[in-house]
């Protein structure tokens, strides 16, 4: 909570000028549209400030949507297989809201798992979190539910804190945050104890400590398949929360060689799980959302230690049927 | 339960160092064998015999089986542990990996990464007597370690095996099933579905849990390894209990779809347990653990 710097609004241009001089890419919520989504970001006019949150999750920079986790090439009869190179370009996701920035935690969590995940370990050590404080929340928000909070430090490297006059108290979190401060050094200034803007109220409506204990009895009953009843199996939910990281694995190749690729997955497709013979161990779409609930709040907090979810109500907002995420888990806590 | 609880720990290798999970190790065919309409084994030797000096595996570990252009499938090692220098796989042509892999002749390079998975207890067996059951494509995970027993055959009391197809035709393994049949050290069931028999067949004409069932092999200090389609062995599973077979001493493997082997990509995640890591052997008790979702 205490501030290490104090940032002016008018320095925002000169921090992002120095960045990009020392060779980072900028990411952060820019309009678009009249949405908001995650890209590149030139200067800090084109950052999306208002509070709205971004439609997808900032976690392509370290989790692309696609990316090569091989290559091959035929030499006559015999084959070439080669690494591909791990990405080098240092990049600044900025301006992201603190639940986005803990949802790093929870895919490393997955990726990491027994063994570690080279490419997406390679992308986030060089990578940068800097988060702004939320000021605003709406009604999908439910961070406070799930461990964090509009202010809550996790996962971010600077943490910024809007100041009631503009401009924003400085947090540096990790040596990362530190080396960021370095860039532009004499834009940060000695805190003046300058008025905070109150972080968002962001109010839950239910204790997950009631769900991840229901859970386990729940699994039979017909709430699953009540909640789901809407549900399109589209999968953009798995697409734009922080934390989904299911995959897929397929070949693009012609005679000459090829590539492997990691692609983005749902629990919500059919195909997912069906089995060649075609039986499939979760045939319904009550049984797919079950599962991404279970996997996100049961299974994940018993084998990783963590909860698949930061509560920052992407899912609920990109639903084209309007399920809440929020809603269905102060359900779950409500039942017996 | 298989698989403790693992708490996810900052990767302690520095990135550049961390080696590429999902790099296969490039396979060259030695030998093709057709086994069924439609079901192939290919015999697998590593192109660098330095990375196959240093592979090893255990009985019931699985692998992902790469045709380099089409994609990677997922089958168990067929071939046991005790015979080194080269792994084989079983697989049916189903899909485009399995077409394209079916499509490859001895001498084409697949790409193997593995081995992944739980594997059979057999050290926690010696003594004991073994009754395998087997129906259709499912006797290859069970070929992989009825040979790892039959290689340490004085370990172990009686030896049964008990496999099923729906015709003739397709019996897999057909000259392992003839030698077995022959040896003296174990005893053979094979059957086929009614309707499925040609006129010379002399196996046994019935469904694997009737045939289990009036063989009535004695549970007493013994371990039944079950492995088949889903309806045989639900339809298994009660003979065995009515027989005494307690749940721990049954076993079976589970086979869900799987994309990285390593607990990662999620889908064959039932209910705390991955299949891929906690899996694929499971006992009927820890099988009862989980939800109906394989």
């Amino acid at each position: 909570m205490s501030a290490d710097f104090q940032l002016a609004e008018g320095s925002l241009d000169a921090l992002f000028a120095a960045m990009t001089a020392a060779g980072r890419r900028i990411v952060g919520p820019r309009a678009s549209d009249g949405r908001v989504e995650i890209g590149e970001v030139r200067s800090a006019g084109e950052l999306a400030r208002d509070g709205r949150h971004s439609v997808a999750s900032a976690k392509v920079a370290a989790f692309p949507r696609v990316e090569k986790i091989l290559s091959y090439r035929a030499e006559g009869r015999e084959l070439a297989v080669e690494d591909p190179a791990l990405p080098a370009r240092p990049t600044v996701l900025f301006g992201l809201t603190p639940c986005e920035a803990r949802g790093f935690g929870a895919l490393s969590a997955i990726l990491n798992w027994g063994t570690p995940d080279r490419f997406f370990n390679a992308r986030l050590e060089q990578t940068t979190v800097v988060a702004i404080a939320c000021t605003r929340s709406d009604e999908a928000c439910f961070c406070t539910a799930v461990g964090g909070g509009p202010d809550h430090p996790g996962g971010s490297d600077l943490l910024l804190h809007p100041l009631t006059g503009g401009g924003y108290e400085v947090e540096v979190l990790t040596e990362k945050g530190r080396a960021l401060v370095a860039l532009a050094a004499d834009r940060f200034q000695p805190p003046e104890g300058t008025a905070r803007t109150a972080p968002a109220q962001v109010e839950a409506g239910f204790q997950m400590a009631e769900v991840t204990a229901k859970l386990p009895r729940r699994f039979d009953e017909p709430i699953w398949t009540e909640q789901s009843l809407r549900c399109l199996g589209c999968g953009a939910c798995a697409y734009v929360c922080p934390t989904c990281a299911c995959f897929d694995i397929q070949d693009e190749a012609d005679a000459r060689g090829g590539v492997r690729l990691r692609c983005w997955d749902s629990c919500a497709f059919r195909i997912f799980t069906l089995h060649a013979s075609g039986h499939n161990p979760r045939e319904k779409q009550g049984e797919r959302w079950r599962q991404r609930l279970y996997h996100k709040f049961s299974y994940m907090p018993e084998r990783l230690g963590v909860l698949g979810c930061v509560g920052c109500g992407k899912c609920s907002r990109a639903c084209p049927v309007d399920m809440d995420l929020k809603e269905h888990l102060t359900e779950i806590a409500k039942g017996s | 339960m298989a698989g403790a609880t693992v708490r996810a720990t900052e990767a302690p290798v520095p990135v550049a160092a961390q080696a590429n999970v999902f790099r296969p190790y490039r396979m060259r065919i030695a030998q093709a064998t057709d086994e069924a309409p439609g079901v192939r084994t290919f015999r697998l030797e590593f192109v660098d015999p330095g990375e196959g000096a240093a592979f090893s595996f255990r009985t019931g570990q699985f692998g992902l089986y790469s045709a380099f252009g089409a994609g990677e499938s997922t089958f168990c090692i067929a071939s046991p542990p005790t015979r080194q220098g080269y792994i084989e796989c079983t697989f049916r042509e189903m899909g485009r990996v399995t077409s394209a892999l079916a499509d490859c002749e001895v001498g084409d390079l697949i790409g193997f990464r593995g081995p992944y998975g739980n594997t059979f207890p057999i050290d926690h067996w010696k003594g004991k007597s073994l009754l395998f059951v087997a129906g259709g494509i499912a006797l290859p995970p069970l070929r992989s370690v009825i040979w790892n027993c039959l290689d340490l055959r004085d370990l172990f009391r009686d030896v049964t095996v008990v496999y099923g197809a729906r015709t003739v035709n397709d019996l897999v393994y057909k000259r392992e099933l003839s030698e077995w049949g022959e040896r003296k050290d174990m005893k053979l069931l094979v059957t086929v579905d009614p309707g499925g028999e040609t006129p010379d067949w002399k196996g046994k004409i019935g469904f694997v849990p009737h045939v289990v069932e009036a063989l009535a092999p004695p549970s007493e200090n013994t371990v039944a390894v079950v492995c088949g389609p889903p309806i045989m062995i639900k339809l298994t599973l009660p003979v065995l209990s009515g027989l005494g077979f307690e749940k721990d001493a049954i076993y079976t493997t589970l086979e869900n779809r799987m994309k990285c082997g390593l607990g990662k990509c999620g889908r064959c995640n039932t209910g705390r347990s991955y299949v891929c890591k906690d899996g694929p052997v499971y006992t009927l008790s820890e099988l009862e653990e989980l939800p109906a979702e394989y």
